[in-house]
């Protein structure tokens, strides 16, 4: 229709509806893996159906996704494939869903881990978040549901958010397609390095507890250099997690 | 990597967990709090005087309070059922006349002319043309209705509510509050619900849920359940109040299959599967408005649809299985005729018949096919005139005609209620027999639930039956 007005956006790393291109089940060969990871009821299910294309079925209830959604699109002609993990409050406990999670953020190491959050119930949302940063350098925070924050009167700082947590904050609308073409633009910036995250570290532990995850921590450094998550290992170690110890033996975290 | 480094790592991590005692986890999990209230409280601004919230806590309060909790479910759950029930009448009937009144003579007439043997004619086009036609008739519309309604009420955010107001029972009778969620998915499809329980954590409870879904009326059996409900209940009561007294008597049979899910898994969590009851956080998600269209689509694609290919999946091979007992003799019976006189006996010890029984068997694939295959089977024992011939599944035009072939095939009111009851009380269809046994991978459940609700069926019907003949004869 306008070939014109098409060239001036073509140079803008913003327009990219050129660029997108959804890719539904078709998950065979794929330059990044992208996790989607969040709290029961945030709308994960509908990010990852507006990124792939897919109408997984989203249901208003918690712990809609029981199995491990996989999808992919394409960006900018490189292949992402996406990861629908099971909503989990917490990742400390060992159901099975919050395994489900971990594991594969664990060991699945994803290039990109999306933390999808209810903009309205953000506090609440942290505490998943703050134990995922534990374990991921490359996060993206996807701030969902910001219709209904708009409707409840609650406004949001992405940026003191984004500088808090060290991550990117997208704001998005999933159902309306919102956000959507930004948070794709972040999750490739964060995939190529283009964006370097510092994740925020649970900072509010009792000085003896710090101690000893330092020490622990610097052990597992000196033995695993390339390790990002040596603090994580060291609160699982304390806490005895027989599946981390395991892990650990079998030599999954090399 | 060398193991005594490893070994050290978890040495040294055991004398330091030593050293921080057992507070640890607690001290984690409030330091995760402090540090998230602190981020929230730099970045979240709220304007305290916001009224959606407000609106969703009313709203809440009506539907979970007490008086008001269980009486809103059943309206909603009645209104649904209506809608599908009177909705489905039309399409259901056009469906009908397009594939079995024009369609099937149309391919009998085509098959004639190149010269089709009859045997061949007989077992594709009156069998398993038929029984897919009549699957997709009977079973489209109703589903089309219901699962699109469903869908909705999912997706506004009411099934977490259903689950709180139920909580309580489920965890007095030794089972999950989210039962309540695989049970409500169970009223569309058993198979759906069984694989739903994967949000249950505790193995325990998850196995309860699974036995019992089957008690979830579902999908494929709701259409006997109307059908046979305003053919004899309807008609005991004076004509304007025979939809109210059908409608009735339906509902009473799903909510009979509560109750029964209740009593089983109550029994089951007082011997087999002993166990403390699991607390778990519920979450009422806030109200949203779902996106009308969006959502009737994806669940015409989704649900609809998959659960329709299944069904016609299995509805091919059994209607050619009615075609063929019906058309193979042994001796100068058939083999339906023959099975149908050796199950007659303990058919009336139940207040049903050999029919019904061999229906049932017939139909375990798919519940959906039932009412064609008895109308078809009696019409074959009786040897009335209707229908199309032998072994050839058929929907009669009118209720009226349908209630002649019945009653000439010696149905009570009896009959019919029985027939309600098993239809509630018998196994699994196959596909949820095999979706059971894909998530327990163990044969003893999946064998426990699928005979124990025929063996329920068996029990109720025979009482009922002995109560009826004493008293009302």
């Amino acid at each position: 229709m306008s070939d014109k007005a098409n060239s001036a956006c073509e140079t803008c790393s913003h327009f990219n509806a050129d660029g997108l291109k959804k890719l539904g089940v078709n998950t065979d060969s794929f330059d990044f893996v992208v996790a989607l990871a969040g709290n029961p009821n945030t709308g994960k299910s509908t990010v990852f159906n507006a990124l792939t294309g897919l109408r997984q079925h989203t249901g208003n209830w918690p712990g809609k996704t029981v199995v491990r959604a996989e999808g992919a699109f394409e960006y900018n002609s490189q292949k992402y494939k996406l990861v629908d993990l099971p909503g989990t409050y917490s990742l400390l406990s060992t159901s099975q869903d919050e395994e489900v999670a971990r594991n594969f953020i664990l060991f699945g190491k994803p290039d990109v881990t999306v933390i999808v959050v209810d903009a309205s119930r953000l506090e609440r949302n942290l505490n998943l978040v703050l134990q995922i940063l534990e374990i991921t350098d490359k996060a993206v925070l996807c701030l969902n549901l910001m219709d209904e924050a708009k409707r409840n009167n609650i406004e949001i700082d992405e940026r003191t958010l984004a500088r808090d947590l060290g991550i990117p904050v997208v704001p998005t609308s999933a159902r309306f397609n919102e956000g959507i073409p930004d948070l794709i633009q972040t999750i490739s910036e964060v995939a190529s390095g283009k964006i370097i995250c510092k994740p925020h570290r649970i900072k509010n532990v009792p000085v003896n507890i710090q101690k000893a995850v330092d020490t622990l921590s610097e052990e597992i450094e000196n033995q695993y250099p390339n390790l990002s998550n040596s603090r994580w290992i060291a609160f699982r170690l304390l806490e005895g997690d027989n599946k981390i110890i395991k892990a650990l033996k079998a030599g999954e975290f090399v | 990597m060398a193991d005594s480094s490893i070994d050290k790592i978890i040495d040294l991590s055991k004398d330091l967990r030593w050293q921080i005692g057992d507070d640890f986890h607690d001290n984690l999990a409030e330091g995760i709090y402090a540090d998230a209230s602190e981020i929230a409280t730099s970045s979240v601004r709220i304007d305290n005087q916001n009224k959606q919230f407000r609106l969703d806590r009313k709203i809440d309060k009506i539907v979970t309070s007490k008086t008001w909790g269980f009486p809103i479910m059943f309206l909603i759950l009645g209104v649904i059922l209506w809608l599908t029930i009177e909705g489905a009448n039309y399409p259901s009937a056009m469906l009908a006349d397009l594939l079995l009144g024009n369609l099937h003579p149309f391919l009998k007439g085509l098959a004639a002319s190149i010269g089709m043997p009859w045997w061949l004619d007989g077992f594709l086009i009156d069998g398993v043309y038929l029984a897919v036609a009549w699957v997709i008739a009977v079973m489209l519309p109703p589903m089309a209705i219901f699962f699109p309604m469903f869908t909705l009420l999912e997706d506004f955010g009411y099934l977490p509510r259903v689950a709180f107001n139920m909580d309580e029972l489920f965890r007095k009778s030794g089972a999950h509050g989210k039962q309540a969620l695989t049970m409500s998915m169970g009223f569309g499809c058993n198979a759906a619900g069984v694989v739903a329980t994967r949000i249950i954590d505790s193995p325990r409870e998850r196995l309860i849920a699974i036995i019992t879904n089957n008690f979830s009326l579902c999908n494929g059996r709701w259409p006997t359940q109307i059908l046979i409900a305003t053919i004899f209940i309807g008609a005991v009561v004076p004509a304007s109040f025979s939809g109210i007294a059908s409608l009735s008597a339906v509902i009473s049979i799903a909510v009979l299959g509560i109750f029964f899910m209740f009593l089983v898994s109550w029994s089951l969590s007082k011997t087999v599967l002993k166990g403390e009851v699991s607390t778990f956080n519920l979450e009422l998600p806030p109200y949203r408005p779902p996106r009308f269209w969006k959502t009737i689509y994806t669940s015409l694609i989704d649900r609809t649809l998959i659960v329709l290919w299944r069904a016609i999946l299995f509805a091919a091979p059994a209607g050619a299985v009615i075609w063929l007992i019906s058309n193979i003799y042994i001796g100068n019976e058939s083999i339906a005729a023959w099975t149908i006189n050796s199950l007659d006996g303990f058919g009336f010890l139940l207040g049903l018949n050999g029919v019904i029984l061999l229906a049932y068997i017939v139909a375990i694939p798919a519940n959906e096919i039932v009412i064609p295959t008895i109308l078809m089977l009696t019409v074959l024992v009786t040897g009335i005139s209707g229908g199309e011939g032998a072994g050839v599944m058929f929907e009669l035009d009118s209720i009226n005609a349908t209630s002649d072939i019945l009653k000439a095939g010696g149905w009570t009111l009896l009959t019919a209620i029985n027939l309600m009851l098993f239809s509630l009380l018998h196994n699994p269809c196959s596909t949820t027999i095999y979706t059971i046994y894909k998530e327990t991978k163990s044969l003893k459940w999946t064998v426990v639930a699928s005979i124990l609700p025929v063996i329920m069926g068996f029990v109720v019907t025979f009482l009922v039956a002995q109560v009826w003949r004493i008293f009302v004869n």
